[in-house]
């Protein structure tokens, strides 16, 4: 949480006007009592209506005055936090939107989606609490400590006593309670982690009828969250009574004890009754503080979580000094080039070296685990390589600029990924200021034009959230679309043709054969039939290279390959 | 008075009860309805009746607890009066005259005792409320979960997981935290609302109409600010859920961001939003946090005309001095009840809501039931038949019409067609996922509906595109396959699916705990446990929706091996997208739009020169034949 605090440094001085106003409604609060005991002291006793009138008007002033003080502490702090909540947020997600793909994998997507989203949220709101609460109790008590001496120094003994007792009660039912607090909220995850699986997983569950194991195992989970929220509310049942009990002997004690000082002259029976109140707004201030306490551990574990993510920082930068183009155009060069994902044991791909022209279509086959998709992700250098060196246009990527190199490239991902807006947005997103003319050109080319004119508005339909209304080859076609409105100098396809129906597939490629022709091409796929034209195929496995070649080439001198191809052709196919 | 109120907001917030649930909106933000309000609280209290007991003792103690409470600043203000009386005849010179200290201890020790007894009950209460919440919910939980699996798939392929998590987790702990918590405050805040009114009429008709006069005034107050923060509210909830939307997509998309270098667009396309929500936010928080103020203001209006109209009063000898410490302490007891109840009451409504979401699911129809006499396969040969079958998922769009299909025990099924296409009907018609609505299925020669539905499932492995894999180790993943499986069986089915060696490669093997997203594995090793599975459930018809991606070539070659094993002997139906699979089986089955369009051989379906012959030419004219011819 302290981490975070520096984010506040913007709304410094409304804080502390916060903490003033505060501060003035609390001895506002606390005047109250005093002038009650004036009208009790000095009006009632000598009944003296006039200054009973005249007291209490001013018991009006300073009422007014409190509520002031109070919406105006509301206002600051409702814009310190909200500005705070800003602020964190926007750092937070700039910080992020400088990660590569390594940080991503760290952190998992869903996780740092809800880091940015709920758990700022979630400081935001007891920032507030914070703000408005906490700042209160502590001036409360310690405003009220000081009138109450004021009042009687030797009564405030009594405080002396039950303070300590209050803190104590706290700090014990505190210390049980926490810990299954925090068990609860690990059982309540489990509970809902449960229930999740039985949802994605229901074909699985009914197909292997295992009902009856899902049964128990979400009733182990929800019995066990229920044991400790049962122990914990049994707890927390104490809590309360406790204080009322506290709260309550220690008023009594002051009006024994009082009532000794009244009988022997040295204090009045308003100043009791104002000590009474005194005492009751220190020991709230108290309980105040303490539940606040309570909501402390939960933020606790949001901010270490936002603060992971500040802590971790994106390990791709650009070179101080970026090499300019020397024109070697569109040339992409591995260079005995080796990579382990942190923590493998094994390198992800090792010794690879190869070479690829413009003008040229590369394909790329292999396994699971072959390093198909880490190989590719070396080029626009969302990893950097563990040793040797990938070449774009003679220069080491990491000697350029990212901007400079991903602007050479355009990038057709395995998961088609659309962003919400229409079609034409989706499709311009790979060249800002593409005509309608190129959009419709790329659409044509990824044989997207087809069911673009049979959607609603055409180009301009909008794509939901997350691709929802489009099926998974239409996405793709955009995605390709995408990239294909970029004219870039390299094209990598990552399995991008997977959920196109056959006919599509071959048309596709027929197309791209001359949209593509001067640039240089890599194709990751499963189908060899979409590779089989390919000027040069790299065949994969487990990392290394096992064969190079193309086609025919392979098929004479490449066992692995052979294999995947008598997969998928019948003899008279292969020829 | 406002500092109890407060407190109680904040207990409400963050409280002992566990509540989690998204309610920490603040005062003013809108409240959920429920639609048939009568109906639905009377069905929730059904959950509370086997409690009657504990409930009644809950009802009884909080009444005691809380009379107890009540009586007491009376009784503490007499001893404060007999203070002052003493103090003041002690002044005016009376001969002898002393404080009564007996007196005044006499009622110390009888406040001492009422504390003690009022706190007991409280505790008591609270304590038997704890396991009657907590017991209620537990056992609504476990009525939602064992009605998910009763209901047809119908139901879950109709909505997002999204929405049926929410009301199996968000909306039942919205009840649980009411339970815990507002129920006995409502209890509490009634009796002492009219306790207090009591006994502020018995010290003073006068007085009581003072502070029973300031309250229209804070709930006007409250209403007029409550009316315009929830438009505020409104619109922050609206730009935060543009925002998390936001998230979401860039995060989702950050490779294609990236490659695209559109990171300051997504920056600056993010800032926008998070400005609306600044800007709705603070005005949100500000207005809901003008509430307290104001409240308190007005409960100090009738402190400061109590102080007065009780001074003048005890000038008067109407009343007596402790009567004005005790009327000012009930004061302060009123105000705080009332701006709870009236808290309870949103609560109560959003509960209601809740509760009215969870009962839906409970009302859901549920599978056909089962026929009264069951048969069972005793030796399951796998033969399929498919008779006259007419099925279809809305009504007015029939799907199927009288389809017969014919699988010999051991045959191979291939389903064909572009994407889309409704492959997995017949997988939900075979396994009884869905109810066909004419015809009959048949397997080994008994309709499927006179099984139980475990049996028929048990005939079948199954291996999805979507693989369904939960957050324990990888033994238990596989041991799913079948109850009771031994290590070794285990260990089998792994090698017969080619998966043993790359679980053995992982730091902890088989007992290595696939994390919640089962992100610490590739897709293709996961399809291989799902595949490992399927092995292991040794069943007698095979279900295969072959991968287009996820298991690549190189070890599809090998799982293709192990498979071709396994289906030895038995039927398969495969959701084909490799030539080689579909050429080789003994029967294809075309589909297009959801419907089977065409069924036959290879070779048959060539020479029919319809959609399959398309399908198949417009892939291999291209360019095969160029290399073959």
């Amino acid at each position: 949480m302290g981490k975070l605090i520096k984010f506040l440094k913007p709304y410094q001085v409304q804080v502390y006007f916060v903490l003033i106003l505060v501060l003035l409604q609390s001895l506002s609060e606390l005047y109250l009592p005093t002038l009650m005991s004036d009208i009790v002291d000095k009006g009632v006793v000598t009944g003296d209506t006039g200054y009973i009138w005249k007291v209490g008007g001013f018991m009006l002033l300073v009422a007014a005055g409190g509520m002031v003080c109070s919406i105006a502490a509301s206002f600051l702090s409702a814009k310190a936090a909200s500005g705070f909540g800003k602020l964190l947020r926007s750092k937070l997600f700039g910080h992020v939107e400088n990660f590569s793909l390594h940080e991503f994998d760290q952190l998992g997507t869903a996780s740092l989606i809800t880091r940015t989203t709920n758990d700022i949220t979630q400081i935001q709101q007891v920032l507030i609490m914070m703000l408005r609460m906490m700042a209160m109790a502590p001036m409360m008590c310690i405003g009220g400590i000081i009138m109450a001496y004021s009042k009687d120094a030797k009564l405030t003994l009594v405080l002396a006593v039950s303070l300590p007792v209050l803190v104590l009660a706290i700090v014990i039912i505190a210390r049980k309670g926490l810990p299954l607090f925090k068990s609860m909220q690990v059982k309540l995850d489990k509970v809902n982690r449960v229930l999740r699986e039985n949802l994605t997983g229901i074909r699985v569950i009914r197909s292997f009828n295992r009902v009856g194991y899902e049964k128990t195992r979400f009733d182990a989970a929800n019995w066990d969250l229920t044991d400790t929220a049962i122990k914990v509310n049994k707890l927390m049942a104490a809590m309360m009574p406790i204080m009322m009990i506290v709260l309550n002997l220690t008023t009594v004690a002051i009006v024994w004890f009082g009532g000794i000082r009244i009988s022997n002259g040295h204090m009045e029976v308003g100043d009791m009754m104002a000590f009474i109140q005194y005492a009751m707004q220190i020991m709230f201030s108290f309980i105040m503080l303490s539940m606040m306490f309570v909501m402390i551990p939960r933020a606790q574990v949001s901010a270490t979580r936002i603060n992971e993510v500040f802590a971790t920082t994106a390990d791709i930068v650009d070179p101080d000094k970026p090499k300019a183009n020397n024109g070697n155009r569109s040339q992409v060069v591995f260079e005995n080039v080796t990579f382990s994902y942190p923590g493998a044991e094994m390198p992800a791909i090792s010794n690879i070296s190869f070479k690829m022209n413009p003008g040229e279509t590369t394909a790329i086959i292999g396994g699971t685990g072959s390093g198909k998709s880490t190989l590719i992700n070396l080029i626009p250098r969302f990893y950097d390589v563990g040793s040797g060196q990938v070449l774009v246009d003679g220069i080491d990527v990491r000697e350029m600029t990212q901007a400079d190199l991903r602007q050479k490239i355009g990038f057709v991902p395995q998961q088609a990924v659309l962003f919400t807006g229409t079609i034409a947005e989706n499709i311009r997103y790979g060249k800002e200021d593409a005509t309608d003319e190129e959009i419709r050109h790329a659409a044509e080319i990824a044989q997207a034009s087809g069911f673009i004119a049979g959607m609603p508005d055409g180009f301009d339909t909008k794509i939901a959230q997350g691709g929802t209304n489009v099926s998974g080859g239409q996405k793709q076609r955009l995605s390709i679309a995408r990239s294909l409105v970029r004219k870039p100098e390299i094209y990598i396809f990552d399995d991008s043709f997977s959920a196109l129906d056959f006919k599509t597939d071959a048309k596709l490629r027929a197309a791209l054969k001359d949209e593509t022709a001067d640039a240089t091409v890599v194709i990751v796929a499963q189908r060899v039939s979409t590779i089989i034209d390919a000027d040069q195929i790299i065949v994969l496995d487990n990392g290394e290279i096992a064969g190079i070649g193309s086609h025919p080439e392979l098929l004479n001198a490449c066992s692995v390959y052979r294999e995947i191809v008598m997969s998928q052709l019948s003899e008279d196919e292969i020829a | 008075m406002s500092k109890e109120s407060k407190h109680e907001k904040d207990t409400r917030r963050s409280g002992p009860g566990g509540g989690f649930g998204p309610r920490g909106m603040g005062m003013g933000a809108p409240v959920q309805k429920a639609k048939d309000f009568k109906g639905t609280l009377k069905r929730l209290i059904g959950y509370l009746m086997p409690y009657k007991l504990q409930l009644i003792a809950v009802f009884i103690t909080a009444i005691i607890g809380t009379v107890f409470a009540i009586v007491s600043p009376k009784i503490m203000g007499k001893a404060t009066t007999k203070l002052f009386k003493g103090l003041m005849m002690k002044l005016s010179g009376v001969p002898g005259a002393k404080i009564d200290f007996d007196y005044i201890g006499q009622i110390i020790l009888l406040l001492i005792g009422l504390y003690i007894l009022s706190a007991a009950f409280t505790y008591l209460q609270q304590y038997i409320m704890a396991g009657v919440a907590q017991k209620t919910v537990y056992n609504l939980r476990k009525e939602v979960l064992n009605k998910l699996n009763r209901l047809p798939l119908k139901y879950f392929d109709a909505r997002t997981h999204g929405e049926i998590l929410s009301r199996a987790v968000n909306d039942v702990d919205n009840i649980s935290s009411t339970l815990q918590q507002s129920l006995t405050q409502l209890i509490t805040s009634v009796v002492t609302i009219i306790g207090v009114i009591v006994m502020m009429l018995t010290i003073s008709p006068l007085m009581t109409l003072i502070v029973v006069v300031t309250l229209p005034l804070s709930i006007l107050a409250t209403a007029t600010i409550a009316k315009r923060s929830q438009l505020y509210f409104k619109g922050q909830q609206k730009a935060l859920g543009e925002l998390n939307g936001h998230v979401e997509e860039m995060y989702t998309g950050h490779k294609v961001i990236k490659v695209f270098g559109h990171e300051q667009k997504s920056i600056g396309q993010f800032e926008r939003i998070n400005d609306q929500l600044y800007q709705s936010g603070w005005k949100a928080q500000f207005m809901s946090g003008m509430i307290m103020p104001l409240m308190s203001f007005i409960n100090n209006i009738g402190y400061v005309l109590v102080a007065v109209t009780g001074g003048i009063l005890v000038t008067k000898k109407a009343i007596e001095i402790g009567d004005i410490q005790a009327f000012i302490q009930y004061a302060r007891q009123f105000s705080q009840p009332i701006a709870q109840t009236a808290n309870i009451a949103n609560i109560i409504q959003s509960t209601v809501a809740s509760a009215e979401r969870v009962f839906e699911i409970l009302d859901e129809t549920e599978e056909v039931p089962e026929v009264t006499q069951t048969k069972e396969l005793t030796a399951p040969k796998g033969e399929v038949v498919f008779e006259d079958v007419s099925f279809s998922y809305t009504e007015g769009e029939p799907l199927m019409e009288d389809l017969n299909i014919f699988v010999k025990p051991g045959q191979k099924v291939a389903i064909v067609g572009p994407t889309g296409a409704g492959k997995t009907t017949l997988i939900n018609l075979l396994m009884r996922f869905y109810e066909i609505n004419d015809g009959r299925i048949l397997i080994d020669g008994m309709d499927t509906r006179e099984m139980k539905r475990e049996h028929l499932r048990s005939l079948f492995g199954m291996v999805l595109q979507d693989t369904w894999l939960f957050n324990s180790t990888i033994r238990d993943n596989i041991a799913y396959g079948r109850e009771g499986a031994t290590e070794e069986e285990i260990i089998t089915a792994a090698q017969a699916a080619n998966a043993d060696h790359f679980i053995r490669t992982l730091p902890d093997g088989y007992d290595t705990i696939l994390n919640e997203e089962a992100s610490n594995i590739s897709q293709g090793q996961k399809q291989l446990l799902t595949i490992a599975r399927a092995i292991l459930a040794n069943p007698s018809i095979l279900i295969l929706d072959e991968a287009t991606s996820s298991v690549d070539t190189r070890t599809e070659v090998q799982i293709q091996k192990a498979m071709d094993h396994l289906m030895k002997g038995r039927t398969s139906f495969v959701i084909a997208h490799r030539l080689s699979t579909i050429r080789d089986a003994d029967l294809i089955l075309v589909m297009n739009h959801g419907k089977i369009i065409e069924k036959g051989n290879h070779q048959e379906l060539l020479e029919q020169g319809g959609f399959y012959a398309d399908l198949y030419n417009s892939q291999f004219s291209a360019n095969v034949q160029k290399r073959v011819g």
